[in-house]
This record gives structure tokens, sequence and C-alpha cells, in this order.
């Protein structure tokens, strides 16, 4: 069996699974955050059930509008919040609060070999510590809550070998988006996505978070690493919880094996309007950008923002741009701070704001006018995503955003220092 | 459960943002969301669309976020049924867990045009092309999936399960 199939079949009491099988699983942590939870309490209160199966195993995490952007998110964060009290579920208020797929590696509330399921398709960002964790809508989560289980189709596993080491400025974010620039937005549909060789065994935990994220980006179900010493490490400083490291069998049946040689990998710059539309640094052109975004999820956490610093140190923002940096949680804030990060920030010319998810989603905190263009480190860039549906998005590594910032258009660090 | 509709068609990577974008999202009323359902892709579908259309598209229908306020705005804006040549997974999930039935054919989607009529039979995946005097099968689902579609959707097969343990 494949790692992904050797965590579900351990959550469903089975000795093994094969792809294609209807399973019930077993639910190690279950999250919404305030889009997804309302309509997922009224679900659970059509249930008839009272109360939630473990309220250990519930996050809540008001995120995408919050603090509160207009009345009505206001209302809907309400709804979340009251129903966190009434159950007694993690929650995180605002002020202690962060983006989710932040915030729960880095407290320790998920860890490696659980399953994980989110009313949110980002959810998969925990497929770096080793976790099987998977996106669902909020009908799936409200009867999870009340069971404590639910159905999957086992997925079957893509394997994904990355060869070599990479160069310098090129990372998870650029690895990810060459990947689903290959196989396109479909390309891994209902598949875990399992991500392995040299690039990635010296890979950060913070840029396996990044690639991991993004499998939904190919139509991904999961997309997991294997847990080594750095994962060990990295729960090891956050959480004393015993936990499993599955390992997948040595003949383990994948249903493609895809094999990368990244040692001369360029940054990936995804164009409007899809995460697969990418290109390398070099042959993006002159494309003029009004404004940039670094955070998010995707690339929302210290080592995003010590690289974006580390580019902007002693540089000005180009006078017709506006760049806006997000942490990711208010631990990363604070961690940033300490480092001189944020003061590089201010003194570039950047906005800094408190952790949301905000202009990713076109939500509030950056959203595009007709006829603009943003350079982000975000995860999509679909029509209309962060604004008005005459607006572009191009994505990319905090390093090109940040340089790209400075520049007034889409361009590398080496460029800027020129 | 047969239908009949007229067909709004969309190409590939019909994503949930252009089903329903987030700037509405801070609601969750099915009939709201209806109202600015497909806007940012045809901002004419909220006014063609007549109970009992369907939608058709290309591959990935539903890709993108995990809001289940996509196929609930569909659904409300009185589509009947969605047939695509692929569905991205959450959305595949949420519209069979909200009693929005979906069809998986690959070729009934590329020969549909805009405007065609199109009887659908739920149970069977028959699909006719009324207009181009064509007809199709569509994938059936899994056994485990017309369960769930018999019992009602997923809150009522679930309600069904705790009731069996007495918890509600």
């Amino acid at each position: 069996m494949t790692l992904a199939e050797k965590i579900l079949a351990a959550h469903c009491g089975k000795k093994s699974v094969v792809p294609g099988e209807i399973i019930n699983v077993r639910v190690d942590m279950v999250l919404a955050n305030d889009i997804t939870a309302p309509l997922a309490i009224q679900e659970f209160r059509k249930l008839g059930a009272r109360k939630v199966f473990d309220p250990k195993k519930i996050v809540l995490v008001p995120d995408h509008f919050v603090p509160n952007k207009d009345i009505l998110s206001a209302e809907q964060t309400k709804i979340m919040r009251d129903f966190a009290r009434e159950q007694g579920t993690i929650y995180f208020e605002v002020g202690r609060v962060g983006i989710e797929h932040v915030i729960l590696p880095d407290l320790g509330i998920v860890l490696p070999g659980q399953v994980v399921i989110g009313a949110d398709s980002h959810t998969c960002t925990y497929g770096g510590l080793g976790a099987f964790a998977t996106g669902m809508g909020s009908t799936d989560i409200a009867c999870a809550m009340a069971t404590g289980d639910i159905w999957m189709k086992v997925p079957h596993t893509i394997l994904f070998l990355y060869r070599g080491q990479l160069p310098k400025w090129v990372g998870g974010k650029d690895l990810i988006l060459y990947t689903i620039g290959q196989i396109g937005v479909d390309g891994a549909l209902y598949a875990a996505m399992e991500f392995a060789g040299e690039a990635i065994e010296s890979l950060s935990m913070d840029g396996r978070f990044t690639m991991a994220n993004m499998a939904i980006e190919a139509g991904g179900k999961a997309g997991l690493f294997r847990v080594d010493a750095r994962t060990r490490q990295y729960v090891k400083a956050r959480s004393k919880a015993p936990y499993t490291a599955y390992k997948g069998d040595a003949k383990a049946e994948y249903s493609q094996v895809i094999e990368y040689d990244v040692s001369k990998l360029e940054p990936q710059v995804a164009f409007p309007h899809l995460p697969s539309n990418t290109r390398p640094l070099s042959k993006v052109g002159k494309v003029r950008i009004d404004q940039a975004v670094i955070g998010s999820c995707t690339n929302g956490r210290i080592e995003d923002l010590r690289l974006a610093a580390a580019v902007l140190k002693g540089q000005k923002v180009h006078p017709e741009v506006r760049l806006i940096v997000i942490p990711g949680s208010q631990e990363v804030y604070l961690q940033a701070m300490k480092e001189g990060l944020v003061e590089t920030f201010i003194l570039s010319g950047a906005a800094v704001s408190t952790p949301t998810c905000g202009p990713c989603l076109g939500g509030y905190m950056g959203v595009l006018a007709a006829g603009e263009v943003a350079i982000s480190t975000t995860n999509r860039n679909f029509v209309g995503r962060m604004g008005s549906t005459k607006s572009e998005i191009y994505l990319a590594n905090p390093a090109v955003v940040a340089a790209s910032a400075v520049l007034g258009r889409i361009g590398g660090v080496e460029e800027m220092l020129q | 459960m047969a239908m009949r509709g007229q067909a709004h068609k969309y190409g590939a990577n019909v994503d949930t943002d252009a089903i329903i974008p987030a700037r509405y999202l801070n609601v969750s009323d099915a009939a709201t969301l209806a109202r600015h359902c497909m806007e940012d892709i045809d901002p004419e579908f909220v006014k063609r669309a007549k109970p009992g259309d369907i939608v058709v598209a290309g591959p990935n229908f539903g890709s993108g976020s995990s809001r289940e306020h996509a196929p609930v705005a569909i659904k409300a804006s009185g589509v009947s049924c969605v047939i695509a040549e692929s569905f991205a997974r959450i959305f595949y999930r949420n519209a069979i867990n909200i009693g929005l039935p979906i069809l998986e054919c690959p070729e009934a989607a590329r020969d549909t045009r805009a405007g065609d009529t199109l009887d659908v039979e739920l149970e069977t995946g028959k699909i006719k092309n009324v207009s181009r005097g064509r007809t199709y099968q569509a994938q059936p689902f899994p056994a485990f999936m017309m369960e769930l579609i018999a019992a009602g959707g997923l809150v009522a097969y679930t309600r069904r399960r705790l009731e069996a343990k007495g918890a509600v």
C-alpha cells in the first residue's frame, strides 16, 4: 500500500484498502472557517444531533473575512462563535488567530498520520506533515462533527519524484507551480499526490506545506510527504502528543510515477487565469503590476516573510505599486517583528496587515479594480478571484513577488539587483 | 426521476469562484446566492435560467474552493441537473450531499449546444438530446452513492445512522 492507503486503512479498521474502494473513515480532526461553518452548523441542526462527537477534535477558525469586514460577515462569524462556545470546540478569537492552515500545524493541533477533513479546499496543506488531509463541503463536515467519521473513496496515488537540488531563489512554490503546469489543473483529479526525491528531502517544512497546499490546484484529493527527521523535529517542538508515522510499502502500487530533474528549475510564474498556465521567469516578458501580495495559507509562513524581507532590505517599493504583506498567524507576525522583518517591510513602503485570507479570495484588504494587475504568493488566479473580473493575477514565490514590487513589473531578484 | 430542460453551455474548468464569487459568501441563504449564480462568467444566466434548465460543461466542473454555496446557488436558481465531462471531487460530493443531480458524460457534454433541449433519466443515466435526436449513457453512480441519493442525501442518511445508535 502507498502512504495514503496505509493511513486510510488504519482509520477504517481494515488490514488493507485498494483504490476505488469506498470506506468509512474515522477522523482525527474536523475543521471549518467563518464562510463554511455557518452552513455546516445549519446542517448539523438538521441532523437532530445535540453534541459534537468530540469537542477536542473540532476546530473552528475565523480567518476569511475576519476581523469582520462588514455586517453580514459579522453575523456569519457570530453563528460560528456561538456554536463553538455552546459545544466547547477548539476556537481561536481575533487577536489569537491566523489562517487555519498556517496555525493548525504550527500549534501542533494536526499531526503526522492523522486523517483531517476540513470545509476548506486547502485542508490538503497538512499533507506536509504526512497526514491524510482533504477538503470537503459543509454538509460532509456537519455529519462528521456529529459522528466522527466520513465516507471516502480510496484515491489512487501518483508519485512525484524531484531529482537534484534546487537553485537559489527557487522553492516549494516553484516545484508545485511547475508540477501543475506540467499535469494541468485536473492532472491529479481524485488522486493522492505523493512528493519525494532529493529536492524534497532537503525542502523545509514551510516549503512542504506550500506544495501540499496546492495539491487541490491539480485536482488532487491530498498531497502527502513522507515523515522524516525534519518532520519529527518540527512536531517535537510543537506537540507532546503521540502520533504514528506511516510508511508506504517498498512495493506500493502507484497509478503513475512522474520524475522531474529540478536542478536547473527557474522560479515559476502562473499567468492568468489558471494556476497551470505557468512559465519560467525568464519567459515572462514585460508585465507591469499595480499590486503585489505576500501572504495566504500558501505562502504566509515565517520562511516566506524571511525570503521577502531579504529581497526588500534597503529597497523601496516602486512608486506605482501597492505591496501588501499579510503574516499567516499571530505567531508568524510576532516572530517577524522580533527578527526586524516587519520594519523592513514598512521601511520599503509596504502595508502590513493582521492575519487574514483577505485579498486571496477578493474578500477585502486589497481588492483589485478593472484593468489592474497583481502578482501574488496566493494559490488561485481565476477570473475575478481578487476583485474585478477585468483584473489579472499572476502567481509566484515570495522572492519574485517582493522583487516585482520593487521593479514595478514581474521580475526576479537578480534583475532587481542589477 | 426524469427531467427535461434547456441547456446552458460552459467550457472547461468552471471554478467555484465563477459559480458564486467570494464577495457574496458573507451570506449562506440559498435564494440570495442564486441571484448571483454564474455572475462573473455569464451575467445573463440568472435572467435566462428557467426552472428545470440543465447546466452542461466541459471537464473539471466546480474546481477550486470547497464552498458548498456553489451547488446550493445552482440548485436554487432552478437548475434541475448538471452534466459535465468530469467534476472536481469536492463539488461532486457537495452536489450529491445537497441533492443537486449531476451526471458525468463526456460525449453528451461535448455534443450539446446552448439552447438544446435535453431529457435526463437520473436512475439509468440516460441522456437524450431532443434537439439533435441523439442519446447518451452517463457513468453510473457507485452503489454507495445510489444508497445516499435514495436516502435523500447525506443528512438524511446520517440522521438515520444516529437514530439507530440512539444518539438523537
